[in-house]
């Protein structure tokens, strides 16, 4: 039973993972762009949502109505401003500044808000549970945290495939100078590319930010944490991604079981196990 | 001469330090059709490239209506009214042969073609509709991409080599169509190899070599001599 539930729990830290691999996955398979500061806007994120419940007054989940549009706008502009010029032909450039953009943020929030770690408070729901039988419970705020990663994938897949949106983000993910010829401002397609990848990324930020506490330097291991998500799922699958952050919350609860210290290095070694033995990933949907 | 929809003035382009077009001048009135002959590397593709806004150009080269557009983002070209057709289809493997469709007429430029009419033009699309574009045939593959342009409303459509890997019949049943097309009043620019297939169709012709025009005149002026010395420039 004590395993029923820490593969449950794992399941629900799964759902975070998940969010955190979304963003990532969505503009590389966009405009293949490693976003190496994915990490620290998750972080950023958090800290926003920081300034906006202490200046509002706010529960942490209701300012997601003021982080998602902030951190969208923060996209576009960033895309439009900097990114955009980076892209092309070469991967090299594109990676060199985003591992630049992440030095800057993690700098930049240490000047601001110090190394002290800080937490959100989002009231009476972090502890409420639900008694699901046989003793087991479950969170309701992992509860909560499950149920956004399927929104948010779920909304994804819908906007991918359903909408002119998606079809223009697909058409260019395809061939960038057809789409151009078609009428497609890529730069702007880019630009909205980014903004939806930091809305999620604001929606991840702000469950970590309740869920635990945050500082400023811990973005690099959440971005790990989304890479492994991405490439256990396959590239280019949007449930594979949800799958893929499921199987490394699940590997770390079971490492944390064993022993605590085993939480992190059981999730990077399922991340191997699955690199090793299918390297194009569980529900690959990009070739080549 | 009526006066022309486009106009090229003098157009020059390059690759880096290789010139491809030199002071090339050219005319297009409303609702001709205008065909580009010349061998492989005369520079037929690059004359395409440039208007429809592929290519750093001068600003004054190409005149749309009067208007300059040389160098233009080609996003910006086609919302003027300039589609393109381009070498060896280019279709989005991953969308559907109506997703392919709707994405040429996402600029929702007003004009007469949308997907019923494209539907009515290629029969055979709407039974294919939802497949994925790459498992069609070339042909239909063809047709996708004639559709997508349409699909833009254009006032000029460029067509780039849209007889290249095709069947003869199959290419026969694509030019068919063509009078359909040019009824509805849009210009054309046809690239083709396929010269026989150019002077049938176009009602002037111009045939490049080595980046400059090597001749030009009404298709039914032209000689087989005169086109070959041109075409070959011996």
């Amino acid at each position: 039973m004590e395993w029923l539930n820490t593969i449950l729990q794992g399941i629900l830290l799964g759902g975070l993972y998940a969010m955190f691999a979304a963003g990532l996955s969505l503009i590389f398979g966009v405009m293949r762009l490693v976003n190496i500061a994915h990490g620290d806007l998750i972080v950023l994120a958090a800290y926003v949502a920081l300034v906006a419940t202490q200046t509002l007054g706010i529960n942490p989940i209701v300012s997601l109505i003021v982080v998602v549009p902030v951190m969208a706008a923060i996209g576009y502009v960033l895309q439009r401003g900097l990114l955009n010029r980076t892209l092309g032909d070469d991967l090299l450039p594109p990676l060199l500044v985003t591992f630049g953009l992440s030095v800057i943020i993690q700098n930049g929030l240490l000047e601001i808000f110090t190394a002290d770690s800080v937490k959100l408070n989002a009231g009476a729901v972090e502890i409420q549970s639900i008694a699901v039988g046989g003793g087991l419970a479950l969170g309701v705020l992992p509860l909560i945290q499950f149920a956004l990663a399927i929104a948010v994938i779920g909304g994804l897949q819908w906007l991918f495939y359903r909408t002119a949106l998606g079809r223009a983000f697909r058409a260019t993910s395809d061939d960038q100078s057809v789409a151009q010829l078609m009428g497609l401002n890529n730069a702007h397609v880019f630009g909205l590319a980014m903004a939806l990848s930091l809305a999620i990324v604001a929606v991840a930020g702000v469950l970590l930010a309740v869920r635990a506490n945050f500082d400023p330097s811990m973005g690099p291991a959440r971005l790990i944490f989304g890479f492994e998500a991405v490439i256990i799922g396959g590239l280019g699958s949007m449930w594979g991604t949800l799958a893929g952050g499921i199987i490394i919350g699940v590997a770390q609860a079971i490492g944390a079981q064993i022993d605590p210290g085993w939480n992190l290095l059981a999730g990077h070694i399922a991340f191997l196990i699955v690199l090793a033995i299918r390297p194009q990933g569980l529900f690959p949907k990009v070739h080549g | 001469m009526p006066d022309p929809i486009l106009e090229l003035r003098d157009l020059d382009a390059h690759y880096g330090d290789f010139q491809a077009l030199f002071g090339v001048s050219m005319r297009v009135a409303e609702g001709e059709v205008v065909a580009v002959i010349g061998a492989n590397g005369a520079g037929k593709s690059t004359l395409l490239k440039c208007i429809a806004g592929a290519m750093p150009v001068r600003h004054n080269a190409i005149q749309l209506y009067g208007v300059s557009i040389g160098g233009d983002p080609a996003h910006d070209v086609v919302s003027r009214g300039i589609a393109l057709v381009p070498e060896g289809r280019r279709l989005f493997p991953s969308l559907s042969v109506e997703e392919n469709l709707l994405i040429g007429g996402q600029l929702g430029r007003k004009g007469p073609w949308n997907l019923k009419r494209v539907y009515e033009l290629f029969p055979v699309l709407e039974e294919r509709r939802h497949q994925p574009a790459p498992s069609l045939s070339g042909g239909q593959q063809q047709m996708v991409a004639i559709g997508r342009a349409l699909m833009a409303n254009p006032r000029l459509l460029l067509c780039d080599e849209i007889s290249l890997g095709l069947a003869p019949i199959v290419i026969r049943d694509i030019y068919a169509r063509i009078p359909a097309i040019v009824a509805e009043g849009l210009s054309l620019i046809i690239v083709e190899q396929d010269v026989v297939q150019a002077l049938k169709t176009a009602r002037y012709v111009y045939c490049l070599q080595e980046g400059r025009v090597a001749l030009q005149g009404e298709a039914k002026a032209l000689t087989r001599e005169k086109i070959s010395a041109a075409y070959f420039g011996v």
